[in-house]
């Protein structure tokens, strides 16, 4: 770590956008120009900016929500090098906004699925797939092979690697972060304008900002950030316009309202000249050891029992169910208490200690986090259900609806 | 008596009843940042614990804006709150 020296040297005020990211590559084909001739007569993007998508080299962080209408308009727009860092697989509770997939390749690796539909949009594409998860130790080395990165991620640990990294490479990163109806969406760039961490300097605490899988998001907020952020990704490979760099954005989709804030350069910012070991540990997140006691737990046919001899008024505690309201909307077990952890964490909530508690949440995670908490604070009578709701619904509730 | 108003961020309304806006009367003729936060603090202690630390500093997840500027980049809690220019706090979400 050292004193941003850079930041300092950068004007806070207005960056202007700088020269075009990327040089022009080789001469357009005629059916280059006659597919991009709609960008081509532009004149702010020309056959010079075309020819500098071509040579452009994305790389896209997540093709998830935010990554799937990133990938199909960069590819649309004749990107010639996309990147695809993800390693997860196409699930049906994707298709409600992660347009890049389908139905058919529900099962299939993400980057393989999104390669697919590119192929079909656009076959001069050439697609890098990269099966992995990002970690300290990978990410200089993707990274490296990029003009540009997009982040399209879904939790803080990743953000501030990707950030990282892409401060230390000064590689320009359009970054955009969704919930519900909200989204934020700007570029950082180290030495240009403002970072990642110039906004936030630190994450929330772990638990109190619920992912979208649990709290829940408005699909086609996806397109409306993910388009914004493609658009800021061409101009500043054809050096076009005003960026986003030094401003945030921030769309409130069911007031749809977008407010602009302005973000500087943080002379007082320790920037980070190589990648923390533990990105995890930095947004506090406790990673399990091997070594820890287990926790206490109740597999789902025990509780069926405490629950009917509870109802029987041989038994006495509180079912916790620490997920959030619209989950326990589609699938709770009877007699659950809903209290969802971020509230819990965050204090909104107070549990009673008087009466033994069980916790359960979708799949064992989070009631964990909760039960690690509690014990914290002094609970000693806390268990939590293994492997949550779905392990209930398989065992006790066969007819209840999973997600 | 000062009347400032207040944007709050989705993930921070819990903690003041669900609100998203909230219309704060600040004593006095003009308002600095401070004492809004007070006034936000004392009527909604859990919301007061989550923007500032112990010692009153606001947190380093939290950030709180006058009109278009953060107070880090202007005079910090001093800041002041010309009428009719809206205070917004934001936090982060990391959901892609």
């Amino acid at each position: 770590m050292e004193t941003p020296q850079d930041a300092h040297a950068t004007s806070a005020a207005a960056p202007a956008a700088p020269d075009p990211l990327v040089e022009p590559g080789a001469e357009l084909t005629e059916d280059e120009l006659r597919r991009y001739s709609r960008h081509i007569i532009i004149p702010e993007i020309g056959v010079t900016g075309q020819r500098r998508l071509k040579n452009a080299k994305v790389l896209v962080m997540g093709a998830g929500g935010l990554g799937s209408p990133a990938l199909l308009y960069l590819a649309a727009a004749g990107v010639g090098t996309l990147g695809i860092v993800d390693d997860d697989e196409v699930d049906d509770s994707n298709l409600q906004r992660q347009i890049i997939h389908t139905t058919s390749r529900i099962g299939v690796p993400k980057t393989e699925s999104a390669a697919a539909a590119i192929a079909d949009l656009n076959p001069a594409t050439d697609v890098v797939v990269h099966n992995v998860r990002l970690d300290s130790g990978n990410a200089l080395e993707i990274f490296a092979g990029y003009d540009l990165i997009l982040d399209g991620t879904d939790n803080f640990a990743t953000r501030y690697l990707v950030n990282d990294a892409a401060a230390i490479l000064g590689k320009p990163y359009v970054w955009g972060s969704i919930l519900r109806f909200d989204g934020q969406v700007s570029v950082f760039w180290r030495g240009h304008g403002p970072t990642y961490r110039d906004l936030y300097p630190e994450a929330p605490p772990a638990g109190t900002v619920p992912s979208c899988a649990e709290g829940g998001v408005f699909g086609v907020l996806c397109a409306q950030i993910g388009s914004v952020m493609v658009a800021e990704a061409i101009k500043l490979i054809t050096g076009s316009g005003r960026s986003l760099l030094g401003r945030v954005l921030i769309l409130d989709s069911l007031e749809m309202t977008w407010r602009e804030i302005r973000v500087r350069p943080d002379p007082e910012l320790v920037q980070p000249t190589e990648l923390l070991e533990d990105y995890g540990a930095f947004c506090g997140i406790t990673a399990v050891s091997a070594d820890e006691e287990p926790l206490p737990a109740v597999d789902a046919r025990q509780l069926a029992e405490l629950l009917e001899r509870r109802a029987a008024g041989e038994e006495d505690f509180l079912l916790v169910d620490v997920r959030e309201p619209g989950e326990a909307e589609i699938v709770s077990i009877e007699g659950a208490r809903l209290a969802p952890r971020g509230l819990v964490l965050g204090g909104e909530i107070d549990l009673p200690r008087d009466t033994p508690l069980i916790l359960h949440c979708k799949s064992g995670g989070r009631s964990g986090e909760v039960l690690r908490h509690l014990a914290g604070e002094g609970y000693d009578d806390v268990r939590h259900l293994d492997g949550g709701i779905l392990a209930w619904v398989r065992e006790v509730e066969p007819g209840k609806p999973v997600y | 008596m000062a009347e400032v108003l207040v944007d709050i961020p989705q993930v921070l309304a819990p903690s003041v009843d669900g609100a998203r806006e909230l219309r704060v009367e600040v004593p006095g003729g003009g308002a600095a940042v401070r004492e809004v936060l007070d006034v936000l603090a004392r009527d909604h202690p859990r919301f007061g614990r989550k923007i500032r630390n112990e010692l009153g500093e606001v947190r380093r997840y939290a950030n709180v804006f006058v009109g278009q500027d953060n107070i880090r980049d202007l005079a910090g809690q001093d800041t002041p709150v010309p009428d009719g220019v809206r205070v917004m706090i934001m936090q982060s979400v990391a959901g892609g």
